[in-house]
């Protein structure tokens, strides 16, 4: 037994963090986080010449890593600082580029020069992988994509989406280059974006890539609790602090005990996501993973609202407020729940295993 | 970063698993999984059965006859004998009084009273709080006064875990009332045969005798019994309580009794369907399952940290706040499930003629008796102040 990260991971989530101290202040992200294209390209640029991206695929894909303890500490960083780059998108239409053999593309999104993103979900079928309705079909020697995705995270911007569609194979993946996509800031910044396809021209890459999809989308959700793990821990930080400096009554509101044992409950909160995540990141790849990622992301849905939650109160007026860092943290935590599935989503996970749940499909 | 045990760890898992199938006795074993109190005689013959092996003072160093275990073996160990239904052995003497002795008693008193642990000759109870001293332990006022070569003891203790089988006890007691409360404190051994010693059993809202209260009237204790120095007495009792978390997280009963909720869920019809199959009960069992889950890792990381496996302030309270939570959680979930055929309770439950199985029929009064776990060691309040404590320091 060794939970310490190896010298490779200390020296990356070293450089990651004091790299997004001294460069990514809240103001700074959260003027990016909220205008086109949602993100900041030089901010892109940098994290990428840190190694950032190359973490995500393997050396024989092109990048410097690939495992899901590179992703989760890398996602830790991310979530600590609150960044709002489209690292998500990347990470998951990285791993499918790099699964298709696309090294050309590949190699330009490692150096930061050109960005990805996945267009899994569609409107109203949220992270259902049974029910996409989006179809592909052959004309010719070109492909055409009928159909509709929503949600498609980080796209803003994205040189390159990756969409998945049926085919009669089964579920596909194929590259569309700078196709037209609708955008929007999320509530926690960062952008989204929309995609009406209408015979839109694709390049195939797999027309059955069933399996490639949901380990992409299994170690998207190690990222996002890996976020959340560093993002809570930051939050409750914030939230101590302000607690000793904060006077009611002729003290500091940290002296209440009724408000103490709240903390404490967050930070057994905290404890208990970092270590569901260590063993969703343990049993990536094993026949044990799917189970294992929705623990881990039930239990971040649920440890991440509460966190969230009691920070804001603990916070009184403050906490409310645009101004205060901490209230983005807040908002991030509980959003995350909200991506890749949610609580509840994964609760059903965890009850129906999902060799059952995806029999016949 | 290795979550595995390594190969000499899961040697010892397996050395531990076949003793345990080959060693506990069936009846034993069976009043473990019907939730029944254990009777002495029982406790006795599975020490004798571990004494032979060397593995009773599991966190005793091997110079005083401990099997010298790694915290990770002790882990080890006592998530299997959780798994197959072993009793817990009672921490009295072995993981309370036997550390202490090691570190802070004399010679002559290691000698003397630590074999008698081991091989069950003596069964030690512990004597810290009183009615007005609970989780507040420094507000005591059992007093122990000096006269010759004896202490004059009076006072009361309660929440003696056991007493009833004991005939000896450690008793936090006041020797000085002029100093500030903790200042004051001494730690003291007692014969419970001594004259003006008297224990009474406490009935609890399960029905069991599972705690006593002692009363102390002019009772003269040996000053040769004294442990450490006079007055040095919180200073022991601190130390005695970081002993007394080890395996506090639970994971092996968490682990057992999710197991037999899943067993009772595939066998017990509501609403027409099986228990399994409704999504209720199946949701609530998978956050929890998820939370287990969390906490053993929580726990082998926090076992990882402390080299000698005697937990800090700080992790054994978080372990203690979770694995409890959980466990009650655990013991609703599966009094819940049982809808009717929780209510009865059945005096000899091995030879009951209730058609309901004897491990249902002990369901609520297993839920009612757990409700200690949040209040006893430090009630969990408590273990939020440590916390905090550290969390706001400076």
């Amino acid at each position: 037994m060794d939970f310490n990260l190896s010298e490779d991971h200390q020296m990356l989530s070293d450089t990651l963090r004091r790299f997004l101290a001294d460069n990514y202040e809240i103001e700074t992200r959260n003027e990016a986080a909220y205008t086109a294209p949602y993100h900041s390209p030089e901010m892109w640029e940098s994290l990428a010449g840190l190694g950032t991206v190359g973490a995500f695929i393997t050396e024989e894909t092109g990048g410097f890593g690939g495992t899901a303890e590179d992703v989760s500490v890398v996602f830790e960083e991310m979530g600590r600082a609150l960044s709002a780059e489209p690292m998500l998108g990347a990470l998951m239409g990285l791993r499918l580029l790099a699964d298709f053999g696309q090294d050309k593309i590949v190699e330009a999104i490692v150096g930061g020069e050109a960005r990805c993103a996945l267009a899994v979900y569609e409107p109203r079928v949220a992270f259902d992988l049974d029910h996409i309705e989006a179809t592909a079909r052959q004309d010719g020697d070109q492909w055409k994509l009928q159909g509709r995705k929503s949600a498609i995270y980080g796209a803003p911007g994205a040189d390159h989406v990756l969409v998945v569609a049926r085919t009669d194979q089964g579920l596909g993946v194929f590259l569309t280059t700078t196709p037209p996509l609708i955008s929007a800031a999320m509530i926690d910044g960062g952008g989204i974006a929309d995609l009406v396809m209408d015979d839109l021209a694709a390049e195939c890459l797999s027309a059955d890539a069933r399996t490639q999809i949901e380990d992409a989308l299994d170690l998207g959700r190690i990222a996002l609790c890996a976020e959340a793990v560093g993002a809570a821990s930051h939050l409750i930080d914030l939230t101590v602090d302000y607690m000793k400096q904060r006077q009611q009554f002729g003290r500091s509101i940290s002296s209440f005990q009724a408000l103490q044992h709240r903390v404490v409950d967050m930070l057994v909160d905290l404890e208990q996501a970092r270590s569901i995540t260590i063993a969703a990141v343990a049993a990536f790849g094993t026949p044990d993973q799917a189970r294992k990622v929705s623990m881990a992301k039930n239990l971040i849905g649920r440890a991440g609202r509460h966190i969230s939650e009691e920070a804001i109160q603990l916070h009184g007026g403050i906490g409310m407020t645009w101004e205060y860092p901490g209230a983005h943290y807040a908002k991030r935590l509980v959003m995350i729940d909200h991506q890749l599935g949610d609580r509840t989503d994964h609760l059903q996970r965890i009850i129906l295993p999902t060799d059952e749940a995806s029999d016949g499909q | 970063m290795d979550l595995e045990f390594t190969e000499e760890e899961l040697a010892f898992r397996d050395e531990v698993r076949s003793f345990l199938k080959a060693k506990l006795p069936a009846d034993v074993a069976q009043a473990v999984a019907y939730g029944k109190e254990l009777e002495k005689e029982q406790i006795l013959r599975w020490q004798a059965i571990l004494n032979e092996k060397g593995w009773v003072a599991t966190t005793w160093p091997k110079e005083y006859g401990g099997p010298g275990w790694t915290a990770v073996e002790r882990h080890i160990f006592s998530e299997e004998c959780a798994l197959n239904n072993a009793p817990r052995m009672p921490p009295f003497g072995l993981n309370m009084l036997g550390p202490v002795l090691i570190k802070f008693g004399s010679e002559q008193q290691k000698a003397e009273i630590l074999p008698r642990i081991i091989d069950g000759t003596d069964w030690w109870c512990q004597g810290y709080s009183e009615p007005g001293a609970g989780s507040d332990l420094a507000s005591l006022k059992t007093k122990a006064v000096r006269d010759g070569d004896d202490y004059i003891v009076n006072g009361q203790k309660t929440w003696t875990t056991l007493g009833q089988h004991a005939n000896k006890i450690f008793c936090l007691v006041r020797t000085d009332s002029e100093v500030k409360p903790q200042a004051g404190i001494s730690f003291l051994l007692v014969d419970l045969d001594t004259p003006g010693v008297e224990m009474r059993p406490i009935r609890l809202l399960d029905g069991g005798y599972e705690v006593n209260e002692v009363f102390f009237t002019d009772a003269r204790v040996p000053v040769a019994n004294l442990v450490g120095e006079e007055n040095q007495g919180w200073t022991i009792a601190k130390y005695l309580l970081t002993h007394e978390r080890t395996n506090i997280a639970g994971i092996g009963f968490s682990t057992k009794d999710l197991e037999r909720f899943h067993e009772l869920a595939g066998e017990v019809i509501r609403d027409g369907r099986l228990i399994a199959d409704n999504p209720a009960y199946a949701a609530r069992a998978a956050e929890l399952e998820a939370d287990l889950e969390a906490l053993r890792i929580t726990n082998l990381r926090m076992l990882a940290k402390t080299k000698d496996g005697a937990a800090g302030g700080v992790e054994s309270s978080l372990l203690k706040l979770k694995g409890t939570q959980i466990r009650q959680e655990l013991q609703d979930l599966y009094r819940s499930a049982l809808g009717p055929e929780a209510a009865p309770v059945a005096d000899d439950l091995s030879e009951n003629e209730l058609t309901i199985p004897p491990e249902s029929a002990r369901a609520a009064p297993v839920y009612f008796n757990h409700r200690k776990l949040s209040i006893f060691g430090g009630a969990n309040e408590i273990q939020r102040n440590i916390v905090a404590k550290e969390l706001f320091r400076g």
